[in-house]
């Protein structure tokens, strides 16, 4: 193995790219699929917290509603206000302790699912409120339950104005996957530590890593740019005096 | 017509927090009526309006929709179906396009299947002149166009009265007549509205009755005639020399 920099690079890019490129695949596979899982946990978050309680509903309903409430509150709470590595022991360790039987790989889709559903939730409240009420009542007005309303008006809204936001979670997932490696999911930072670990070049190995976590994060910027960009643009309109034949 | 008034409020009282934004009110309307609502700001003109739908509840008194009363275990959303409203800031659904905003209610409220409902979108966005804009987004129209979708959204719903919220007080001036001009020619259909406006010329020449409500009552409730040129009440009299000399 060459002993300069450069050539060190060069060694360890032509003998351990199957290692690298099976972390990308990890790190990929895990912050996608937790991203998409936790979108949907913090919408379900978001409705159910914002849900209005009627003072007429059935006492039984109210406390229910209530506790559930605070359960959820408590959830998004909880997770933000931890490490996801310290979460990330304690749940799968913890869970091993128990008998439970789950693979690294869906252990770690969990946990990175339950982070990314608390920030989304607290995201798409948000973005929900910012929704002028007067959609709201555009849509009572016209018979639509609350959540028919909802799910119609103010939720596509919502998700729109906070499609920044959510996007900015993926990227911030594809960094902290990272942090599984403490439960051996070999994704791109474990496999960086084990490439370095064999010929103890540790700078080389990790500017490397270095330069493709930041390829994963900047083209993900840019691809979630050009979705803005699509969604906002209004085609051009112009009004055709004589269309009345559909 | 028949005799009995298709909504009948009865010592309704509506109070926010402390405040009481009406005191005691009994009104009725009755079928094919044009009734427009007048008088200052405040003096919860607004309110009776949003009382009729239940978009505001009621502290107390009863509303009878047609011999019944909604206050009782009447479906809500029904309700809203039969009783239409058009406000002030338009709530067109900025995520849909013109015709979708007059298809979706009749889509996911009255259940009805996507072609009726795009026919009857088509027909009451011809009727309010909007139907070379049927796939514009909101945002590519002006106020009164706005506010004419709205109306033709509401009217979609097949609404037996259509409350307005002041209309046009959100229009720039020029904007005004087209939005009242969709509004006479449904007067003259026979559609029932309660109107609350600031538009007094337009109050005397469409309204059957003309109400004038101040701090929480009403005051005075009467053809438009006698309203405008020999009102009873001193209160009214100050009201209308000050609206007409501005208006």
């Amino acid at each position: 193995m060459p002993s300069d920099f450069i050539g060190g690079i060069r060694y360890i890019l032509e003998n351990y790219s199957p290692l690298f490129i099976e972390g990308i695949k990890i790190t990929l596979y895990i912050s996608l699929t937790s991203t998409v899982i936790g979108c949907i946990v913090g919408l379900i978050v978001a409705v159910l917290r914002l849900l209005p309680i009627n003072k007429k509903d059935f006492i039984v309903k109210k406390v229910l509603l209530r506790f559930f409430q605070f359960f959820l509150g408590f959830y998004v709470e909880f997770i933000r206000g931890t490490p996801m590595i310290v979460q990330a022991m304690f749940i799968y360790y913890g869970s091993k302790g128990i008998g439970m039987g789950w693979s690294v790989l869906s252990a770690s889709i969990f946990i990175v699912s339950l982070n990314t559903g608390a920030y989304v939730a607290e995201i798409m409240r948000g973005g929900i409120t910012s929704v002028d009420f007067g959609q709201t009542e555009g849509a009572r007005a016209i018979g639509m339950t609350y959540i028919q309303s909802m799910i119609y008006v103010v939720i596509p809204q919502a998700f729109r104005n906070s499609l920044p936001a959510i996007g900015n979670e993926f990227v911030i997932n594809i960094k902290d996957t990272s942090v599984l490696n403490v439960i051996a999911l070999n994704e791109l930072f474990l496999q960086a530590k084990t490439i370095s670990g064999i010929h103890y070049r540790t700078s080389e190995t990790f500017l490397i890593t270095a330069i493709i976590y930041f390829i994963m994060t900047y083209t993900i910027t840019r691809l979630l740019k050009y979705l803005e960009y699509r969604l906002d643009r209004v085609p051009e309109f112009s009004p055709k005096d004589g269309d009345i034949n559909e | 017509m028949n005799n009995q008034p298709i909504i009948n409020i009865e010592h309704l009282k509506k109070n926010f927090g402390n405040l009481e934004v009406l005191k005691d009110i009994d009104f009725e309307i009755n079928e094919q009526e044009v009734v427009c609502i007048i008088g200052s700001s405040g003096s919860g003109k607004s309110t009776l309006l949003r009382c009729m739908n239940l978009l505001e509840e009621p502290t107390s008194g009863v509303i009878y929709f047609n011999g019944k009363d909604i206050l009782l275990g009447y479906n809500i959303n029904k309700l809203r179906t039969e009783i239409g409203m058009v406000f002030q800031q338009f709530n067109l659904f900025n995520n849909k396009t013109v015709i979708d905003n007059c298809m979706i209610g009749q889509i996911k409220v009255l259940k009805m299947n996507a072609k009726e409902a795009k026919e009857k979108a088509i027909y009451y966005l011809k009727k309010v002149g909007m139907l070379p804009f049927k796939d514009a987004k909101t945002r590519q129209l002006s106020g009164g166009q706005k506010q004419r979708v709205a109306i033709a959204r509401a009217l979609c719903m097949n609404p037996k009265v259509l409350l307005f919220d002041e209309p046009t007080s959100a229009l720039d001036p020029e904007m005004v007549q087209e939005v009242l001009e969709v509004m006479k020619n449904l007067a003259k259909e026979g559609l029932t509205m309660v109107i609350v406006t600031h538009e007094m010329a337009f109050a005397r020449d469409v309204a059957d009755r003309v109400v004038f409500m101040d701090n929480g009552v009403v005051v005075e409730d009467d053809k438009p005639d006698v309203i405008f040129t020999n009102p009873k009440h001193e209160r009214t009299k100050t009201f209308l020399n000050r609206a007409l000399k501005h208006g």
